[in-house]
């Protein structure tokens, strides 16, 4: 039992398409999407804050829906296309929400930030959120402790066009 | 274990040092024995690291930790409770000496209010996770990334710990994802990756889990007693505060909780008192506004409760009692714009719409809540050195081992820089948190942006000085024979301060002097001035709309006028305040770390069931800055904002809570329960 255990399985080949370009990894069954962009791929812009999905640091897109990808296990999404806060920008010009979150000052740290900005692209991409009560509320699972998130709000609401 | 390379333990690990001293980093508390990760067998707090295990990766060596077999021995009955301890408490020495005789004018006052408000321990939770990578570069020379407020601190106390001479170990941190306090003093995680680095001779990182985070420093719970005494007209007569606040068995950490009305109101009679319980938990450290955010949590409380007993307007009481002076010492400030924060937030927020009444105003099912607070902090300034190199294309590098925890350094150091040599900001470039780079103590205290800014200008001064003299003895130069107090650096050129038109290009003085480079270091040191008191104040306003059957807070408004002397840059600055605020609505309304105490366990270290505000708790923050010149405290008049923000931030709603509900609640988080209770 103990040594079954022990025994480490094989290497799982996975294809992933992230920020448009795709790639193949051979992963652990255990390894996480986050883990995977972060030590495999080395895009470090999508930061872990707890692992658990509780504060939504690792946010990225995975076929345009944001997901905590800390949650998610990066065999699981074979054949998914992944957008991380590194494949937002286009020909050198950095994406609407990167630009107002500039603008606003919707950051301090900076750590959530990727997050939060893969959240929101996610969010807008939702076409749920109408007003700023309903913006705080759909991006409430992005934690940010140093507290922008009024800036965060009228970040979004610019890229919106709605007051 | 396939893939597992070590386990580290007290029975195994690379030696270190032996004496308290080497221990002891920049901001250790005086008293006691630093903890010793991986030292000794005996445990001393809930999430103590007890062993360490280095794997070829991150899952294996998180796999292999479960399987560590671990033998306890119970050695005495152990403690976390802090208000089952209160009786055993201990007073500590603080600086406020009592005047008068509080207690006597306490008990004969007209009007009398006194009562222990509860602030509950707190975890700073900075979104970036502790974390520190050691790169062995062979020949015992190592490059620690770590996540530190200090990289020098973290620098000596690493060569101290491990017997290493200062060029083996160079300390890095450019980038922090928050810290709040968290960082000053080096975590034991740097301690651990060094211990793996050494003991494999090869590159370890160590990153802590967010569970593993709830086993460093804290803000201390502390049980705040205050007692105003006042005549019937409002004026104070008395005021007592006695702070008793958590510390470890092994170190007496302490701050300034009760002196804070020293600073804030007349009173001929007062006495401050700190004591402390040991129990069995780490080491608190400083949270954002260490000592103030609790202690003036609680006068602030006392205070309105103080206004309803006497029928006054909570503004008014405080203008009764206003101090132009600092007490303890009865000295001016160097500036004091509080009156006018009370007076400019009050008219932003409509304060004189308020019905005095607690439950009188209301919104649909909803009860509304008026409440203010004042807030106030120390005006702090250190000594940093600045390196500054300038190059014959019009770019400057500036450079300083301070921090930047997403506080703004990075910014202003390069604005302050660009004013001081007349160059566009595109111009130059900044580098921050490397332990080889000039002399900066940890970030804190909201002393960095007068620290860093004023040795900006030491090094920018130095500079202006070598192109003057080269400007003044070029041939046919428009500023021949010019003195250096005579000229500016303004727009890539050196400039007389007369005649506009009188003036060289930085450009051609530097071919002139055949100079490729000017660089100049040099440390400011603020010239000591005890015959002032410095603080920063501000007067908070916020509104809360309460579901009474719900028991549902939300803090809809919150308008802060803060006077901090000059703001270096509005935009990050109002989102310092900004920021502090949101703080202040956690500590009110959400933010506790819960203990078991019969296991000294804590039952909610993770981010899920620690609150923390999220998006949908914060609305509308209105941040004013009030004008406040200040010609005595530094060149610039910079007081710094860090820790200002917070301060006052609970009182206010707290006291917005019994407004809306005329509940008092003295226990925080003010949670639903509380509320229905």
């Amino acid at each position: 039992m103990a040594d079954a255990a022990n025994q480490i399985p094989n290497r799982i080949p996975t294809n992933l398409v992230v920020n448009g370009v795709r790639r193949t990894l051979d992963l652990m069954p255990w390894t996480t999407l986050l883990d995977a962009l972060r030590d495999h791929l080395e895009l470090i812009g999508t930061k872990k804050g707890c692992d658990h999905g509780q504060c939504g640091a690792c946010t990225v897109l995975v076929d345009g829906r944001r997901v905590n990808s800390c949650l998610t296990l990066a065999v699981m999404m074979d054949g998914a296309e992944i957008t991380t806060v590194e494949g937002l920008a286009r020909d050198g010009a950095l994406h609407p929400l990167q630009q107002a979150f500039i603008d606003h000052d919707a950051f301090q740290c900076g750590y959530c930030t990727p997050g939060q900005i893969c959240s929101a692209v996610g969010l807008l991409a939702e076409g749920r959120a109408r007003d700023a009560d309903e913006i705080r509320e759909l991006m409430s699972g992005n934690l940010c402790r140093c507290g922008a998130y009024p800036h965060i709000v009228a970040a979004i609401q610019q890229v919106m066009g709605r007051p | 274990m396939t893939g597992v390379l070590d386990v580290l333990t007290h029975t195994h690990r690379p030696p270190v040092a032996d004496k308290d001293e080497a221990w002891k980093d920049e901001v250790a508390p005086d008293e006691g024995s630093p903890f010793r990760p991986l030292y000794d067998d005996s445990i001393k707090f809930n999430g103590q690291p007890i062993a360490l295990v280095v794997a070829e990766d991150w899952e294996i060596a998180k796999f292999a930790a479960t399987l560590v077999r671990v033998e306890y021995q119970e050695e005495h009955a152990f403690a976390t409770d802090l208000e089952a301890g209160r009786n055993k408490a201990t007073e500590v020495k603080k600086p406020h000496e009592p005047r008068g005789d509080a207690a006597g004018a306490l008990a004969r006052a007209a009007v009398r209010h006194e009562a222990d408000y509860f602030i509950p321990t707190e975890h700073h939770n900075p979104m970036e996770l502790y974390a520190t990578t050691v790169v062995w570069n062979g020949n015992g020379r190592l490059t620690v990334y770590d996540k530190t407020q200090g990289v020098q601190n973290v620098h000596k106390f690493l060569c101290s710990v491990f017997g290493k001479k200062p060029d083996d170990i160079r300390v890095l941190s450019p980038y922090v994802g928050g810290a709040f306090g968290s960082g000053l003093r080096p975590q034991y995680q740097v301690v651990l990756a060094m211990l793996g680095a050494l003991a494999l001779k090869r590159s370890v990182r160590v990153v802590l889990t967010r569970q593993q985070m709830y086993g460093l420093g804290h803000r201390p719970a502390t049980i705040e007693r205050v007692g105003l005494g006042a005549k019937p007209d409002g004026t104070l007569d008395a005021v007592t505060h006695e702070a008793t606040a958590i510390t470890s068995r092994y170190e007496d950490f302490s701050r300034n909780d009760s002196g804070w009305a020293e600073q804030l109101y007349k009173s001929p009679n007062s006495r401050y008192s700190h004591k402390l319980v040991r129990l069995d938990v780490s080491t608190p450290c400083d949270m954002r506004a260490p000592g103030a955010a609790s202690g003036v949590c609680a006068l602030e409380c006392a205070m309105d409760e103080l206004a309803v007993a006497l029928k006054l307007d909570p503004i008014e009481l405080r203008l009764k009692c206003y101090s132009d002076r600092d007490q303890s010492e009865d000295l001016p400030y160097t500036s004091k714009q509080l009156r006018e924060c009370y007076a400019r937030g009050a008219e932003a927020f409509g304060w004189s719409r308020r019905n005095p009444a607690a439950r009188a105003m209301r919104d649909g099912n909803e009860l509304v809540g008026w409440g203010m607070a004042t807030g106030v902090w120390e005006a702090l300034q250190m000594p940093v050195a600045v390196r500054i190199v300038l190059t014959a294309n019009g770019h400057a590098e500036v450079s300083c081992a301070a921090s930047d925890i997403g506080t703004g350094t990075y910014t202003i150091v390069a604005q302050v820089a660009a004013d001081a040599l007349g160059l566009p900001i595109e111009n130059i470039s900044v580098k921050l948190a490397d332990s080889t780079l000039p002399q900066a103590p940890v970030e804190g205290g909201s002393w960095m942006a007068a620290s860093s800014a004023h040795a900006v200008l030491g090094a920018a001064e130095d500079i202006r000085q070598d192109l003057a003299r080269l400007a003044s003895t070029m041939p046919s130069s428009p500023l021949a024979g010019v003195d250096a107090a005579d000229v500016t650096l303004v727009n890539g050129t050196i400039a007389s301060n007369g005649e506009r038109n009188d003036a060289v290009s930085i450009a051609d003085a530097m071919r002139y002097g055949k100079l490729e480079r000017i660089e100049k270091q040099k440390l400011n040191q603020f010239a000591e001035d005890k015959s002032h008191a410095r603080n920063t104040h501000s007067a908070v306003f916020a509104e809360v709309k309460v579901d009474e059957q719900l028991g549902v807070v939300r803090v809809t408004r919150v308008v802060s006028a803060v006077a901090a002397g000059r703001i270096l840059n509005t935009k990050t600055g109002r989102s310092q305040i900004m920021g502090g605020v949101v703080w202040g609505i956690g500590m009110a309304l959400h933010e506790e770390t819960v203990m078991d105490h019969r296991f000294g366990r804590i039952m909610n270290a993770n981010i899920a069931e620690y609150h923390i505000p999220v998006n949908a708790d914060i609305h509308d923050i209105d941040v004013i800055f009030v004008e406040e010149r200040d010609d005595r405290i530094n060149r610039l008049g910079v007081k710094g904002l860090g820790e200002i923000g917070i301060v006052g931030v609970p009182a206010a709603i707290a006291n917005a809570v019994y407004h809306a509900t005329g509940k008092r609640i003295r226990r925080f988080p003010i949670t639903l329960d509380k509320l229905l209770a």
